[in-house]
């Protein structure tokens, strides 16, 4: 887990995504205009692989991982996973593709049903796809309990009886019932204690050597995505600011914001805290709904140019496996081959959106 | 919020149009003829002109336009009528009650005042007397004071109000003789005397009505400071430095009454419907009186047109319930 | 910080229990610290380690029930604020003792115009008048750095982002020149990048101002970025504090060093599997008669099960509450 993720399959495809939600007014409640939390993202995932997706709150890094499960429908975009389309598939191959694909929340609290036994929430997925007599179910829900270290006497406690990160395990089973090969992993541990979000972390790494799972990791935590991503997307204002493999992004960071974003993390070492000099961005995030003209970090981007102002800089590789949206790096254009590097890639979103 | 306001009132017209063909149509559909209660003696034929006379040899959408049009045009033409002193709407046919031969309006207006002032004031004071007690036992919650309100509202709301109607009667007006068992509405106020007749007579309905809808509001207002009184910025309010009497009256009662405030707003059509019990143990001839009387009777224009008023205030004080909220919290914005 | 400065806050001995239906629970047991002259002290420790309550119980901000303040001294400006009539000490909060919370987004209230909320404090605390309060309100907005300072006091909170409503809660917790400002998970809610927009505020507050801060939190990395000092706090007791440089460089308590251990590194060598305090924090329904900490140590043996370690000097300024000694490897005291 240490070396870079061998190329392999594509797990995951999504390009061009977009997610709009639509800002209405007046009598009529016409469009006025749009959130656009997810505007025209690019990536892949490969098998076995983790790619970590972080951002600030409002981001649409959420948003981004919902609708590539399709827990939305997306406005504009192609996602395949394993090759099926699903954002055009209707919904009954939807739902014959759902057990492939599964997610596991942030908040354990909300998002288990207060009034199920575990072993009730652990099961409910295998009785809507799968059809298992009763003591193969319960087998089922046993090993799953056990995968995840849950002890099989508490099967028919509910959740309340459980501490914050037991519940993490409880969602973590749920998920896993159905054999997915994808999970998309919705900040799981922002609402943990620090030690307990060590044990929910390694419990993840553990079941994807096991399982061979893929995972899309969304968080806000830095530090923990450099412990667990292969590779790393960085999202500002529903774009991807930067992606690329883990140790180069975090060891040199291409994009500003990436640059601004580690340099903002506080580490525990109080000599490395005295002596750093930190990139202190001025002001918010821009409204989704109204981002600024040109490049959409440009309105707090300590290395803006004229340039950044008017025109949107493409999504490109800068470096084999290495993209960035940013003018600083366009003088490295002609060095760009369209992807053929060995390297995990993304396909390139097309010039400046619309 | 003024395009919200229009939005919704155009939302507003298909709804009411629904509402008054279903209250149309099951009037209509329901058994029961207005000629029943006219002696077997009268000869079929009369019968035929007497019912071609009320216009019931009509079609039932004929009949249900030319109520529309009636109920929307000719009526508040006459409405205006009334207060100008102008004449729009002379020579129009109006909704005529079979029950009195009369317009249906005119004997609404006639009954709008007792209900009004016996119904109306019971709501105020309910809510008057519901508000502090909701406070108190909010921030004194399971107090003394907090365990008898609960117990005297639980009463207030599960006990019917013809039960506790017929006891403030039986213990006040026929044991101790302080209230007259009956409300006298033709009584006129001019001097002192028969003012304070006319607050006696009020006494017992309102009693009733506002221990039903003070031990309703109360709860509400119990419920949404107790929302309130955990909220961070009490602790921050505390954390000032601010008084209890500053942080409970002005930060936490001023986000409470805000959920309260539409409740209030959205019982108010209830007033207009008239407390029909309440309104018939103590004999109080307002509009629950008028209604309980033309359905009795199958006076299909009076009912249609009592009911239908209280849609039209029902939807009427939803919308303003929905704009008070957008007055009161700041973090609503309609638009 | 200058060593023996005077502390401006002494508390002793500080107990708070809270009383449930399933019965006692024992959140503070026997802590006792000092606040010194522009210090910042650093409180760290997970939830329910006693660090907010511990706070809250010096000036009375806890619900009382279910909270009860059983023993201790508070000894702030010459007086015992736990022996304090209720009304005193809200002329001492706000005034003397500021505070600001964790969220942001809900400490403010939502209904009163950011200019209100401000001015409250002064005009209770200093009795300045409308036009005084919204003048200084007005100085107090632009030294948090709100832009357009004048205009904003009419905003409502929610037209404010969340790293702005931190900076209107500094405000008020500084409107009246506090003594101490108590900071309790100031920059949890906050993304990383306006997190390091209020710790820099705070940084510059201290220079200007001089008040000591306590600031309470989780993270380890903020901690060690702003504070002079550091408590480690763990079922309801301080286990371990010391100098901030001494604390990170020499931990000596096996819970500071395992929570040390569990926080991935950002640069360096990348750990390959994170290290994990295995199970629970405690939930004390009695008074602890043993170390708190026994259950998840590695290093426990029979005494921690049978007396509660009480805080030993290891160095200069730093002291510990743990039998074991990591040097030797054996238990000593």
């Amino acid at each position: 887990m240490l070396d870079a993720p061998t190329p392999g399959r594509k797990l995951v495809e999504v390009s061009d995504l977009k997610m709009y939600f639509p800002i209405t007014a007046g009598i009529f409640r016409r469009r006025v205009g749009d959130v656009k939390a997810v505007d025209n993202v690019s990536f892949d995932i490969y098998e076995g692989e983790t790619l970590g997706l972080v951002g600030e709150s409002g981001c649409g890094k959420s948003t981004c991982g919902r609708v590539i499960l399709r827990l939305y429908e997306p406005t504009a975009g192609t996602i395949r996973i394993a090759g099926r389309d699903i954002a055009a598939a209707p919904q009954d191959e939807l739902r014959r593709l759902r057990p492939t694909m599964q997610m596991v929340f942030q908040d354990p609290q909300a998002s288990l049903n207060p009034r199920m036994t575990v072993a009730a929430i652990i099961g409910e997925p295998i009785d809507e796809h799968a059809r298992l007599d009763k003591a193969a179910r319960l087998a089922r829900i046993y090993e799953l309990m056990d995968q995840v270290g849950l002890n099989r006497n508490f099967a028919n406690r509910y959740p309340h009886e459980f501490s914050g990160g037991q519940r993490q395990r409880i969602g973590i089973a749920r998920a896993l019932a159905l054999n997915p090969k994808f999970i998309v992993c919705d900040e799981p541990i922002a609402a943990l204690d620090v030690s307990i979000q060590a044990q929910v972390v390694n419990l993840l790494e553990e079941l994807q050597d096991r399982l061979g799972l893929t995972y899309l990791f969304i968080s806000h935590d830095l530090s923990m995505v450099r412990h667990i991503a292969d590779r790393v997307a960085v999202m500002y204002l529903g774009q991807i600011a930067e992606l690329g493999p883990r140790d180069a992004l975090y060891a040199e960071p291409l994009h500003p914001y990436t640059q601004a974003l580690l340099s903002a993390v506080p580490e525990p070492d109080p000599v490395v805290e005295a002596t750093r000099r930190r990139v202190i961005l001025t002001g918010d995030v821009p409204s989704p709904a109204n981002p600024p003209k040109g490049c959409n970090f440009s309105t707090r981007c300590p290395k803006v140019m004229a340039i950044c102002r008017e025109v949107e800089p493409a999504f490109r590789e800068i470096v084999p496996g290495r993209f960035a949206a940013c003018h600083l790096h366009s003088d490295t254009d002609s060095n760009t081959t369209a992807g053929q590097t060995a390297a995990p890639e993304a396909p390139r979103s097309t010039q400046q959106g619309e | 919020m003024l395009t919200y306001a229009l939005r919704r009132l155009l939302i507003a017209i298909p709804t009411l149009l629904f509402i008054s063909l279903v209250i149309f149509l099951l009037l209509d559909l329901a058994p029961g003829d207005p000629l029943s209660d006219q002696p077997l003696t009268v000869p079929p034929e009369v019968r035929e002109k007497m019912r071609t006379a009320l216009g019931l040899d009509q079609s039932v959408w004929v009949r249900y336009v030319l109520w529309l049009k009636q109920f929307f045009w000719v009526e508040p033409l006459n409405t205006l009528d009334a207060i100008l002193g102008t004449s729009m709407a002379e020579g129009q046919q109006r909704i005529v009650s079979w029950q009195f031969r009369s317009p249906a309006m005119d004997v609404i207006w006639q009954r709008m005042p007792q209900t009004l002032t016996v119904v109306g004031l019971a709501y105020v004071v309910g809510v008057l007397i519901a508000l502090p007690i909701g406070i108190i036992s909010a921030y004194r919650q399971y107090s003394w004071f907090d365990q008898i309100g609960t117990f005297v509202s639980m009463i207030g709301f599960s006990v019917p109000t013809f039960f506790t109607g017929v006891v403030l009667i039986i213990i006040f007006a026929v044991k101790l003789q302080w209230f007259p068992s009956i409300y006298d509405t033709t009584l006129r106020i001019t001097d002192w005397s028969s003012f304070w007749q006319q607050a006696r007579q009020m006494v017992m309905p309102v009693t009733v009505l506002a221990l039903f809808n003070a031990s309703q509001i109360s709860r509400f207002m119990r419920a949404s400071m107790l929302d309130n009184l955990g909220q961070d910025y009490v602790r921050t309010a505390r954390a000032k430095g601010m008084t209890e009497r500053v942080v409970v009256l002005k930060h936490v009662l001023r986000n409470s009454l805000i959920p309260v405030v539409t409740v209030i707003a959205l019982g108010v059509p209830t007033i207009f419907g008239g407390a029909i019990i309440t309104e018939q143990v103590f004999k109080v001839n307002g509009l629950g009186q008028l209604l309980i009387t033309a359905i009795y009777a199958n006076d299909l224009p009076m009912v249609q047109t009592l009911t239908f008023i209280f849609a039209v205030l029902i939807v009427a004080f939803n919308l303003i319930a929905d704009m008070l909220y957008g007055v009161l919290d700041p973090r609503i914005r309609y638009d | 910080m200058p060593d023996g400065a005077q502390p401006v806050l002494d508390v002793k001995g500080l107990k708070t229990v809270f009383l449930t239906r399933g019965g006692e629970v024992h959140a503070v047991n026997s802590v006792s610290f000092d606040l010194r002259q522009g210090e910042l002290l650093g409180v760290v420790g997970e939830s329910g380690s006693g660090k907010s309550v511990t706070m809250m119980s010096l000036i009375g901000l806890l619900p009382s029930p279910p909270a009860d303040v059983r023993a201790g001294a508070v000894l702030f400006g010459g007086e015992d604020l736990l022996k304090c009539s209720a009304d005193h000490l809200r002329d001492v909060r706000g005034a003397d003792i500021g505070f600001i919370f964790q969220d942001p987004m809900t400490s403010l209230n939502p209904v009163f115009k950011v200019g209100f909320q401000i001015m409250e404090p002064l005009r209770r605390h200093m009795g300045l008048g409308k036009a005084q309060a919204r003048t200084r309100a007005r100085e107090l907005l632009e030294l948090v750095g709100i832009p357009d300072a004048g205009r904003r006091l009419d905003d409502y909170p929610h037209q404010f982002s969340g790293g702005m409503r931190q900076r209107v809660m500094i405000a008020i917790a500084l409107a009246c020149d506090p003594k101490v400002l108590i900071a309790d998970e100031p920059t949890t809610a906050l993304d990383v990048t306006i997190q390091a927009q209020i710790i820099e505020l705070v940084k510059e507050l201290r220079q200007k101002l001089g008040m000591a801060i306590v600031w309470i939190t989780h993270d380890l990395g903020v901690i060690a970025g702003i504070a002079d000092r550091v408590m480690v706090m763990y079922g309801g007791q301080i286990v371990e504090q010391a100098p901030v440089g001494e604390l990170f460089a020499n931990p000596r308590h096996p819970y500071t060093r395992a929570l040390l251990g569990t926080v991935p590194a950002l640069r360096g060598p990348r750990e390959a599997k994170l290290n994990v305090i295995e199970g629970q924090p405690p939930i004390l329904t009695a008074a602890p008669a043993a170390c708190a900490f026994r259950d998840r140590c590695a290093h426990a043996f029979a005494r921690c099960s049978a007396e509660n370690p009480a805080r030993r000097p290891v160095v200069a300024g730093h002291d510990v509450a743990c039998f074991w000694d990591p040097e030797t490897g054996a238990a000593d005291a």
